[in-house]
């Protein structure tokens, strides 16, 4: 499904927004530049020779595609991007003149209609054409169709990386192993023919080693906000902090850097006793602990979160910062067990789970940070995905006592984000909240 | 008497609701279209209100020492008298607005027939009066707005045989000079009002039973008059309450309010639906009215009051009189459109193939209520009580359906709440809030609000009782 992908967002790319998120702390400054200098990479990588794979977020082979000499480009990330930007609405209304339906997910028409437009990336430059589509699938059926369509433009290969479904909420030594000879038989094979070179396993272990302690340092960012007041928002912040370990940077030396930067800073920010930065600076005190399970809309991204800013709503767990690896439930990538952990990063995938699944972990977060509410941010094209939240929802109530708010918009389609409704809707939610709290409920 | 007041700026209508500060108890209710200015309809809706509230204390004393039945009908004469003076003195500003709008439009070699014939529509809507403020007269509407459309549709054609004018062009510049009338709060005060309407209501009186009523009516009058209404705490709410000149703790939710208004009327209730113009809300309470849960109707309209109000228009009849057609059907003609437009489409076609009006209005109900049981069980279902408020509460067909429809999906068992006033349910969960405000002593009374109330009110004490041009007015007829 194509609703699970994380962000690759600068405090730059913010339209009439105000200021961004911890605004100019050094881990944003160096994100900012990780993002400027792969894109320039990108740019020119046609010329260098190095050759170009696109790949989803959610089970992503990043330290693989790294290790066999070639870069990655995100679709779902561009597609959000073009949705901060202002750019998406007309892109999709492009991709439905080529005859995709008003049905049919707004990642996949946005990406869609941004290639038909000469594909212009976030930095305002040419992306590259792939060399490969790399389609590790986990759990959202719309991905197959999505580079179906992308292998008819651009007549490349596709490798397909078939990951079974979590039914029962574990992974077993099968379905392991079933992904382990995928890898072995067909995936770097693949890689290793569009190279042009063998996959260099020493290389690989090391950056699986670099993505670990990365991991490391982003379950500390994320646990962080178990604190009260919690230092960061885990949702509209959140998005930005998953930002590269997401995206091309897990396995990096960079994204090592900018963890313990990010870290530091936030445990800075737990010795100050200071809540998160809001769209518009520093929210006031904490008056109301979330969960989040969905994606943010992304092209009314700040307008949203000044829904709940303005409130004093801090969201201090989500799922959807979970899409591209669920490291707080103790995944690590294993240099010493490479292709045993990548399988298991993949099955352990948010979207890879099943509805028992989503709600344990909601559960879970909702105790474990105190929340005095959840949400659930219904996406209007991601039937897969949305189906099933309102059980998710109901039964989170019976489970928790904690009472839960549902609002429906969209990822990309301008059209889909009815402000005053949602409005209307959060603030209902949010005084509900308060008039609980008044009768001792919470 | 101190007072609360609360308001529910609605889509369609906004309602004011005012509660005694002592008991809660409500003291009036005030209702107006909401039009393009919801500051005025706010206004118009707390001057109903107030004048709702007055009645009931001029009911008190007129039930005072006579018989209930004799106080009742003088009670009835009365009010019918005061709308009928309120509706005349609403003229003299549509009069007012007629000429400033044949002065702005009409180039001046014709405007002379044009100020005949705007003088001719108020004799018409005097006329018109004269006969709809009599007991027995059925109005369609008490909104000023549709009576004196009410009175314009019936004259116009004469008027322009009478006059020259075209009928289109005076259309225009009768809904033009309709639309600023309804931008103004219109200005009169409660006590002289009442003082006109008791002389025209004693003028209905038999010369031998006048006197006696003349003097038990003119008392109770002045006894209500010498009350003054102090609103100390205002609380709004409703689709258009960021409008509301409030500051933000003085505004609730409406999901609130109508949850709290239900459950003040049922107490037993834990589950209400409201139906209003453009909304659709299930919501769940616990045993003191607080919300639990609730779902909203999200990208789409479909399914709530505007629907009806489109159909109506459609088949070119009056919103409150799709319910009691609906009733009269012998089947169910299936409506499958969900969109209200293509809803329209539907009910053409279905008319065009030689089905009854009337069985296609109960398949039209029918969906709307389907719409309303999908919202029900996202919110958590029906439970042992279920209070239907809302404007569509007042459809008699669609609380039939929903009676079925309970039945079919939970139980016989629960019982339907209707109350005759559900339209106020927001407003009264408001009126509520703002109560628990005054007593938890952070009520609020907005300054922006009160000047345009006090604006609207004219001067008439100025020289008569000593204040100085009414700055103080209310203090000065205490």
């Amino acid at each position: 499904m194509s609703t699970q992908t994380a962000s690759l967002s600068t405090p730059t790319t913010a339209r009439a927004a105000g200021p961004a998120p911890a605004a100019k702390d050094l881990s944003q400054q160096r994100q900012k530049e990780m993002l400027a200098d792969y894109f320039e990479k990108l740019t020119r990588a046609k010329e260098a020779g190095q050759k170009i794979v696109y790949t989803f977020v959610p089970g992503n082979l990043n330290e693989l595609i790294a290790a066999a000499g070639m870069m990655n480009v995100l679709p779902e990330i561009n597609a959000l991007q073009s949705g901060m930007r202002g750019r998406s609405g007309g892109y999709i209304t492009e991709a439905e003149k080529h005859g995709h339906s008003e049905d049919v997910c707004t990642y996949v028409k946005c990406d869609i209609g941004m290639m038909l437009n000469g594909n212009i990336g976030p930095t305002g430059t040419k992306l590259p054409e792939p060399d490969l589509l790399l389609l590790s699938y986990t759990g959202c059926f719309t991905f197959m169709k999505w580079f179906e369509l992308l292998r008819e433009h651009y007549k490349c290969p596709v490798a397909m990386l078939h990951v079974p479904y979590q039914p029962e909420g574990r992974i077993t030594p099968d379905m392991r192993k079933y992904i382990v000879d995928q890898l072995e038989k067909s995936i770097i094979p693949a890689l290793e023919k569009v190279s042009g070179r063998k996959l260099d396993r020493d290389d690989l272990a090391a950056r699986m080693a670099l993505s670990s302690k990365a991991e490391d340092d982003l379950v500390a960012v994320w646990e962080s906000a178990k604190h009260t007041p919690s230092p960061i928002d885990g949702y509209f912040g959140g998005v930005y902090y998953i930002g590269p370990i997401f995206s091309a940077f897990r396995g990096t030396q960079g994204a090592v850097e900018y963890y313990r930067e990010l870290r530091a800073e936030v445990e800075e920010r737990i010795r100050l006793g200071l809540g998160p930065v809001g769209p518009d600076g520093p929210i006031g005190p904490e008056r109301h602990r979330l969960v989040v399970e969905g994606p943010p809309n992304w092209t009314s991204f700040f307008d949203f979160w000044r829904m709940f800013s303005r409130e004093n709503a801090v969201v201090c767990a989500s799922t959807y910062t979970r899409v591209g690896g669920l490291y707080d439930l103790g995944f690590r990538h294993d240099p010493d067990r490479a292709l045993e952990s990548l399988a298991e990063y993949c099955l352990g995938c948010y979207t890879n789970l099943g509805l028992p699944s989503r709600i344990d972990l909601l559960e879970k977060y909702i105790r474990e940070y105190q929340a005095d509410g959840f949400l659930i941010n219904s996406v209007k094209s991601c039937n897969s995905f949305s189906a099933g939240q309102l059980l998710i929802l109901q039964e989170l109530e019976k489970r928790t006592g904690v009472p839960g708010g549902f609002i429906e918009s969209d990822l990309v389609d301008p059209r889909y984000f009815g402000k005053a409704n949602i409005d209307n809707r959060l603030q209902s939610y949010f005084q509900m909240l308060d008039a609980r709290k008044a009768r001792g409920y919470a | 008497m101190k007072c609360v007041v609360g308001i529910d700026l609605g889509s369609t209508t906004t309602k004011a609701v005012l509660l005694d500060t002592e008991e809660g108890r409500i003291l009036g209710q005030g209702i107006t279209n909401s039009r393009s200015n919801y500051e005025v309809a706010s206004a118009v809706a707390r001057q109903e209100a107030l004048t709702a509230a007055r009645f009931r204390l001029l009911s008190e004393a007129l039930h005072h020492g006579v018989d209930a039945a004799t106080a009742d009908r003088m009670q009835e004469r009365l009010m019918l008298a005061f709308r009928h003076e309120l509706f005349l003195t609403q003229l003299d500003g549509l009069a007012a607005a007629l000429q400033a709008t044949i002065t702005a439009v009409v180039p001046l070699e014709r405007r002379p027939e044009y100020h005949r014939a705007a003088e001719l529509v108020i004799e018409a809507a005097v006329t018109f009066a004269d006969a709809a403020f009599v007991p027995g007269a059925a109005r369609k509407s008490d909104f000023f707005k549709d009576l004196a459309s009410e009175a314009m549709a019936v004259a116009a054609a004469a008027i322009c045989e009478r006059t020259g004018v075209k009928y289109e062009r005076l259309i225009g510049v009768f809904d033009r000079a309709i639309l600023d009338v309804e931008r103004e709060v219109t200005a009169f005060e409660f006590e002289t009002l009442l003082v006109r309407a008791a002389r025209r209501a004693l003028a209905t009186y038999e010369p031998e039973a006048r006197a006696a009523a003349e003097t038990h009516l003119l008392g109770a009058v002045e006894q209500t008059n010498a009350v003054v209404l102090d609103e100390v705490a205002f609380v709004g709410t409703g689709y258009g309450r960021q409008t509301l000149p409030f500051p933000k703790e003085a505004v609730r939710s409406e999901i609130l309010c109508h949850g709290r208004g239900a459950h003040r009327f049922f107490p037993g209730t834990r589950t209400v639906l409201d139906i209003g113009g453009q909304d659709t809300k299930a919501i769940q309470v616990d045993e003191h009215g607080v919300v639990t849960s609730f779902q909203m109707n999200d990208r789409c309209a479909a399914g709530c009051g505007r629907y009806l109000g489109y159909i109506a228009d459609e088949l070119n009849l009056g919103l409150h009189e799709l319910g009691p057609l609906a009733l009269g059907a012998k089947r169910v003609v299936k409506v499958n459109s969900t969109c209200t437009v293509f809803a329209g489409a539907e009910l053409r076609e279905r008319l065009s193939v030689g089905e009854r009006r009337e069985d296609i209005l109960a398949g039209l109900h029918r969906a709307i209520m389907l719409r309303a049981m999908s919202l029900l069980a996202r919110s958590g279902g029906v439970r042992n009580q279920l209070t239907f408020t809302g404007g569509v509460g007042k459809n008699p067909m669609a609380t039939r359906v929903l009676r079925e429809l309970v039945t079919e999906s939970y139980s016989a068992d629960v019982d339907l709440n209707l109350h005759p006033d559900s339209i106020y349910m927001g407003a009264l969960g408001a009126a509520l809030f703002a109560f628990d405000d005054h007593r938890a002593g952070r009520a609020i009374v907005p300054t922006a609000l009160r000047a345009l109330y006090e604006k609207a009110e004219p001067d008439a004490c100025a020289g008569d009782c000593g204040c100085e041009g009414g700055a103080d007015k209310e203090s000065c007829h205490a």
